[in-house]
């Protein structure tokens, strides 16, 4: 039970972080869950990030995979509730207001604002991913190979992902990096 | 600016017909950019909302805490059908990869441990780090508009990356100091 309530409390919280998409949530993401409860380590909620990408559907559902990491079923039930439930009724609750303050004055300043913050914690997200899942040159080339094709070009990006995890295979196999 | 008394001429769709839309989208976009996939289904395929609409509800989503999917899924559901039609489609986006996704973390347990898996997803994390990094860069250039945004993007992104400052502190800070920035004004800055 004790560990239900933790989950439901982490999860909560995060998700009233995740401010301009799920990787803003990212460094307390990783400060609660490997840190402070210790309920994954740092390569595993990497792992489950990077699946997470590769599942259809909105891009945080690796939630789920860690409450049921902790508790089976009812943890990811309770993950998945706690993330999506209190975001989600004040995402209700502000979309009416919100159209009926298509006219108020703050309103582009409001966006406008948390726009630039967002991305900032994106950044953040994404520095602290890397130094985490980057350990070798091999590693920062194919994020960066598959930075550059996305940006360039129209194609899914499961595919390149992929590929960096055949990759991941062949490096082990030839034993270019050694990793753990 | 989308008026709100403005309608999909369409008649309301039905509750069943929402959950199912979003189930679909739930369990086909597959490899992220889950917000271009909302935008055919919603606005080319279903025409449940015009295009205006859909751009005015994505930058409520970016603004809102909660993920740009299941915010849309949200927002949308609650113009067609209220607050039912809204948690249909939020339960149909999230049900196929949440299924997924528990049944990944069982299956990590089985074999996460096998060095030949983790050279697997070693290479799937090092891209998907730049998959969030293409995500970064196609939200700064919607958002980032003067030299000062990229101030508080980088001023936010070191603060929590660089000097640990906790998400929520930085959060409030520096949105605190970006909305006053753009607070309104009478005149235009010169």
């Amino acid at each position: 039970m004790k560990q239900l309530d933790d989950i439901a409390g982490v999860f909560a919280y995060l998700s009233l972080l995740t401010v301009g998409g799920g990787m803003a949530a990212f460094p307390e993401l990783k400060t609660l869950t490997v840190d402070t409860y210790h309920w994954v380590t740092f390569p595993e909620l990497l792992h489950f990030y990077s699946l997470g990408q590769l599942a259809p559907g909105p891009n945080m559902m690796m939630v789920a995979s860690i409450g049921a990491v902790v508790a089976g079923i009812p943890g990811a039930l309770v993950a998945l509730v706690a993330f999506f439930l209190p975001t989600g009724l004040l995402t209700l609750a502000v979309g009416r207001l919100w159209t009926h303050l298509a006219a108020w004055r703050w309103r582009p300043s409001v966006e406008m604002g948390m726009g630039s913050v967002s991305v900032g914690l994106v950044l953040a997200g994404a520095f602290i991913m890397g130094r985490g899942a980057l350990f070798n040159w091999l590693y920062v080339a194919m994020a960066l190979v598959v930075f550059f094709l996305l940006l360039r070009g129209r194609i899914n990006p499961a595919y390149p992902i992929v590929a960096c995890g055949v990759i991941g295979i062949l490096a082990h196999w030839l034993d270019i990096a050694r990793t753990a | 600016m989308s008026d709100p008394a403005s309608v999909p001429a369409a008649p309301a769709p039905s509750l069943g017909r929402i959950f199912w839309v979003f189930l679909v989208m739930g369990a086909t976009s597959l490899g992220g950019g889950v917000v271009g996939y909302l935008c055919t289904g919603l606005v080319v395929r279903q025409r449940w909302v015009d295009d205006a609409t859909f751009v005015d509800l994505l930058s409520i989503s970016q603004t809102l805490p909660g993920l740009n999917a299941t915010n849309m899924a949200i927002l949308v559901g609650d113009r067609l059908r209220g607050a039912r039609g809204a948690l249909l489609a939020i339960l149909g986006m999230c049900l196929p990869s949440a299924i997924l996704m528990t049944a990944a973390a069982f299956a990590y347990s089985l074999g996460g441990d096998d060095p030949w898996s983790k050279a697997f997803l070693h290479g799937i994390a090092a891209g998907a780090v730049g998959l969030v990094l293409v995500v970064m860069v196609q939200l700064g250039s919607k958002v980032l508009k003067t030299p000062a945004d990229y101030v508080f993007a980088l001023a936010t992104a070191a603060a929590v990356a660089l000097f640990g400052v906790k998400v929520p502190y930085a959060l409030v800070a520096a949105s605190a100091v970006a909305v006053w920035w753009h607070r309104p004004r009478n005149r235009r800055k010169p």
